[in-house]
């Protein structure tokens, strides 16, 4: 162990692992990944399913050959992967602390810091289903991870509560595993999962999905029974007599991921309340001098590529600040970063401030989120003030999919961009 | 828990909550022999593990009844309890909080009743000087009656270290044993019989919470008496989103104490319980409604409150002796070699050693040899508690024990090293939720999602056991129902 | 009058997932294919009612690794009415580890020349 690293990053996913091979191309020379699990790739070993490195390396594979092409790269790079090594505790200056068996307690400096630990699911207490506490009821990646990586089937019959990908393929897994999935069960009037994942998990299977339905009673005392369902309006209230009674052994909860952020709170990063996780600038840093960010810990992505590709650009500017520290020089923050704020039906925007000088002089890439789905033809509009400076067509928008823009240098420009406080983008249904 | 091969013993204790287990301790002093049962597969699975948590002063309970002597003398008794087992217990002290005039007379009514009970340090606070005392209250608050002497306990640490400390001293636990009828010579208990075969005895005490009606009717005592259970319900919010100074409640009405607020010992603000009378078994835990009237009664006290800071939820059954107001706690005349207690509900908690401490009075009257041990110890050392270590503190543990290198809840910083120590300290966890309980791991924003395939692993690892035997809290909640590959009975 | 089936299919090719309604007459033949964005659309409707496709992803049990599944997949579709059939088969096996990345689980399955193959290696590990 090194008394001070150039590069920490903390998750070995596909956005710690692509920091750590761009940290070191970039001129890191000390780059470590702390892992929590017991072995590299962050969540990808338990996504056995195919959809990943289509924009990256233009081939359709599975999540753990896609960690595979990562974690040989870092291997070439020479790059020091912990295993089973958890991140309890970081402070603004740095100081990373982390438990391991072999090593014990660690306490280590980096220059730099990249923030890649990803996500957690939203919980039954989260939404507050009442009935009893039975066994049987469990986040869809808690499943995912028994039965993939562990080999436990947690139960017989499931009612799957969530339309998203991961509750759609868990669907698909549990029935190739001789499970039998009784019901999908969404509460929103729509998929909220990509359409296809509807046809590939639950229409080939005879699996029934149930929209505008939501679950609102679990039954058992040691052991799931059923679930009451209900239909529910737009607010989401339950309407009276519609209730129906699904027997099972087991609910699986696929109703949100969150980005992880306890380590960030304890950092004194600032977060975002419309994504859950810090607040960054197009060089994916946060407002912590070092600390950088990317993936699933900033804002949740649904495609793996993307991921990385902030990896990329977080492990690269990670690595520049901390060459400069080495050279007692400070790296340079724009004074006027320009905040990107949400208009109309905008859920979230990554990162939420940019600099003048990269609109102008490197570009940089743009993620948003739809707040609910428009079907017809949409402008994205960029707006400075009542000026739209910009605006890109889509032939739909979805929540389920973020939309990922390249801006390159002076695509966004209009006169006095340097004064610019606020940029605004909204999305407009086009008749 | 706790091996079969003793038959014979001196004292049988039905019912592991904490009534029973500060008994047992008690009794483990003596040179009798103890046997402490339980129907369900673990310690305090009953209204010991849910409840408020607090230990109350003893200004509302009405003046003269049992319920007002042990309270006042059971706050005073934790202290050296709490010390000698390393239970965490904070005397924060507590507010009634009056909203409005008339309310804030009925305050006067309370401290005058306090007064009557002896309990120290009361005071009405005014307006202004509650108010800086506690800035997220609603403003609209006229006034509090302080009681100093009101404290936040760990509940569930509590049962678990007067068990451990009772087992140390060679009293004997055991669980999944379930009281089914009694053996009675010349209208005198001479045993118990359980589904895991009869048990010889001198005494019987009944402490059995919700089912302490049935056990007293086996007996003949009190056949017109029974338990009214009655739901509490509680909600938990994010320690990083919200955090109170204090322990509030609203002014108290016939129904009860009312909807608490409170901040729990491991730092999270805690609202409950509202008081339903249900059928038991089979009642929902909790319910929609009644979390719902929970918020709304918390609210009033401090509107801050948002669901969306919940980050969990439960209930706990009362075991309510219903018109019954007081506890019942007795040697009864219709049979030899028993001692009743029923009734226990509200302030049962704070009570518990002045309930154990009466309890040796009674027996001592009856003429029992209650001569202390020589060997009798009377501490109980905490396990270690990982994420309350100082860095330096954690290296060093790490060090002695790797297992402690292993973090298995990252929300709640639970180690392996916990993990196994719950399950091989005495009155050790063999459930899933009994290593919760012990280790509070699976509590946080993750709620077990985490950790629960490691503990498995562990569990199946430590007990020996493969892991389809493994349950959530008993048999009948196992947590993995087959290997994925394994080809399933036809 | 030949019979006129109309059918309605979502498209799997891409994240948009066209609703594509399509018309046969009495011999299955189709007569009509719209509400496709791209040609894409087309391809699949054709392909999904006379061979309907898809790949396999899942896991295989396997001795002597850090884990005892090993994930495993098709890489190409295979016809959907084999899966079930694939799933039994490897449902048998018990590998043994080392395996390497890529290596061939079952080869040319139902004469298909579709190789079923690791998702990822795993080495050995000695207890």
């Amino acid at each position: 162990m090194k008394d001070i690293y150039d590069v920490i990053i903390i998750g070995s996913g596909p956005a710690g692992l692509a920091s750590a091979i761009e940290a070191k191309k970039t001129g890191a020379m000390d780059v470590l990944v702390l892992e929590r699990n017991s072995e590299a790739g962050g969540i990808l070993p338990q996504c056995i399913h195919n959809g990943f490195g289509t924009v990256l390396f233009n081939k359709d594979m599975p999540g753990p050959s896609y960690a595979e092409y990562f974690t040989d790269e870092a291997e070439k790079y020479g790059i020091n992967i912990l295993t089973d090594t958890a991140v309890i505790d970081m402070t603004p200056s740095r100081h990373v602390y982390a438990n391991n068996i072999i090593s014990g307690f660690i306490e280590l400096k980096g220059r730099a810091v990249v923030l890649a630990m990803g996500c957690r699911e939203r919980t039954r207490a989260q939404i507050r289903i009442p009935g009893m506490r039975p066994a049987g009821v469990y986040t869809a990646g808690t499943v995912q991870r028994m039965v993939n990586i562990e080999g436990y089937m947690p139960g017989k019959r499931f009612v799957i509560l969530g339309s998203g990908d991961i509750g759609m393929i868990m669907a698909r897994r549990l029935t190739l595993e001789r499970a039998r999935v009784e019901r999908v069960v969404e509460a929103m009037p729509y998929l909220t999962g990509l359409r296809r994942n509807y046809v590939q998990c639950l229409q080939d299977f005879d699996v029934q999905l149930d929209l505008g339905r939501s679950v609102i009673g679990v039954i058992g005392d040691k052991r799931v029974e059923a679930v009451k369902t209900v239909k529910v309006d737009e607010s989401f209230f339950p309407l009276p007599g519609t209730e129906e009674t699904i027997e099972c052994d087991t609910l699986l909860l696929s109703i949100g991921l969150i980005p992880e952020n306890e380590l960030s709170l304890k950092a004194g990063i600032e977060l975002d309340p419309l994504t859950g996780g810090p607040v960054v600038d197009d060089k994916m840093e946060t407002n912590v001098d070092g600390i950088f960010a990317a993936g699933n810990a900033v804002t949740i992505y649904d495609v793996a590529d993307y991921v990385s590709l902030a990896g990329y650009t977080a492990g690269k500017n990670a690595a520049i600040y901390a060459v400069k520290l080495k050279n007692n020089m400070i790296a340079y923050r724009h004074p006027n970063m320009i905040k990107i704020t949400c208009g109309y039906n905008v859920r979230s925007v990554v990162p939420q401030y940019v600099s003048p000088e990269t609109l102008s002089a490197t570009g940089f890439t743009l993620g948003l989120r739809a707040q609910t789905p428009m079907e017809k033809n949409v402008l994205i509009e960029i707006l400075a003030g009542p000026t739209v400076i910009k605006s890109y067509k889509e032939n739909y928008v979805r929540p389920a999919e973020m939309i990922i823009k390249n801006i390159k240098p002076n695509e966004w420009f209009c006169p006095g961009i340097e004064e610019l406080s606020v940029i605004e983008i909204r999305l407009i249904e086009m008749e | 828990m706790g091996n079969l091969t003793e038959k014979k013993f001196d004292f049988i204790i039905a019912g592991a909550g904490i009534i029973g287990v500060i008994i047992a301790r008690e009794l483990s002093k003596t040179k009798n022999r103890i046997l402490l049962i339980d129907k369900e597969a673990d310690i305090g699975m009953g209204a010991s593990s849910a409840n408020s948590a607090i230990i109350h002063a003893g200004y509302d309970p009405i003046p003269g009844s049992l319920k007002a002597e042990l309270n006042v003398r059971g706050n005073k008794l934790w202290e050296e309890t709490a010390s000698e087992l390393e239970i965490p217990f904070k005397r924060t002290g507590s507010y009634v909080v009056a909203m409005g005039g008339t309310e804030f007379t009925m305050l006067e009514e309370l401290y005058r009743r306090g007064i009557t009970n002896s309990v120290p340090g009361l005071r009405i606070l005014s307006r202004d000087e509650f108010l800086t005392r506690e800035p997220l209250i609603n403003h609209l608050a006229r006034g509090a009656l302080y009681a100093p002497t009101a404290g936040v306990i760990d509940p569930f640490t509590a049962v678990v270290a007067a068990a451990e400390n009772a087992v140390t001293n060679s009293a004997v636990i055991l669980t999944g044993t379930e009281l089914k009828g009694l053996n009675l010579q010349d209208n005198k208990i001479t045993g118990i019989k359980t589904n895991r075969g009869d048990f010889y005895t001198r005494w019987l005490i009944n402490s059995a919470g919700v089912q302490a009606d049935s056990i007293m009717h086996m007996a003949g005592v009190r056949p017109e008496f029974s338990i009214k259970p009655r739901r509490g319900e509680y909600l938990i919010f994010d320690a990083s989103r919200i955090s109170l100074n204090n322990v509030l409640f609203p002014v108290p009405t016939d129904k009860g104490k009312g909807t608490l607020v409170s901040t729990t010992v491991h730092g999270n603000v805690m609202i409950g319980p509202n008081s339903m009378e249900i059928d038991w078994p089979g009642s929902p835990d909790t319910t929609s409604e009644g979390l719902a009237e929970v918020l709304k009664n918390a609210t009033r006290l401090v509107p801050s409150l948002k669901t969306s800071d919940v980050i969990a939820e439960f209930a706990g059954i009362r075991a309510s002796g219903g018109d019954h107001r007081d506890f019942i706690i007795e040697i009864p005349q219709v049979i030899k070699g028993m001692i009743n207690l029923a009734g226990i509900d509200s302030p049962g908690f704070a009570s518990a050693p002045a309930i154990a401490e009466r309890v040796m009075e009674f027996l001592i009257e009856a003429g029992e040899d209650l001569e202390l041990r020589k060997d009798y110890n009377p501490r109980r050392v905490a396990p270690p508690c990982f994420h309350k270590l100082s860095h330096r503190e954690k290296a060093e543990l790490v060090r002695k024990n790797p297992a402690y290198g292993r973090i298995v809840c990252r929300c709640e910083e639970v180690t392996e090293g916990e993990v196994i120590e719950a399950i091989k300290s005495p009155a050790g966890a063999r459930t899933y939720d009994g290593i919760k309980r012990r280790t509070w791991l699976g509590t946080g924003r993750c709620q077990g999602s985490f950790d629960y395939p490691r503990v498995i692993e562990i569990m199946s690892r430590e007990l020996g056991i493969p892991v389809t035997e493994i349950t959530k809290k008993g048999a009948g909640s196992e947590l993995v129902l087959r290997h994925t590959k394994e080809k399933e009975a036809v | 009058m030949a019979n006129n089936f109309k059918k309605k299919l979502i498209c799997i090719r891409c994240p948009r997932g066209c609703e594509i309604q399509t018309s046969l007459d009495g011999h299955g033949a189709i007569t009509s294919i719209t509400g496709h964005f791209c040609k894409l659309g087309d391809d699949y409707i054709r392909s999904e009612l006379t061979d309907p496709r898809r790949i396999v992803t899942t896991t295989v049990r396997v001795k002597n690794g850090p884990h005892p599944l090993l994930p495993v997949w098709t890489t190409k579709p295979i016809p959907r009415d084999k899966i079930f059939e694939l799933i039994k088969l490897l449902g048998e096996i018990e590998l043994e580890a080392p395996v390497s990345f890529n290596q061939i689980i079952l080869e040319d399955i139902f004469k298909l020349g579709i190789d079923v193959r690791a998702s990822k290696s795993m080495a050995k590990v000695s207890y």
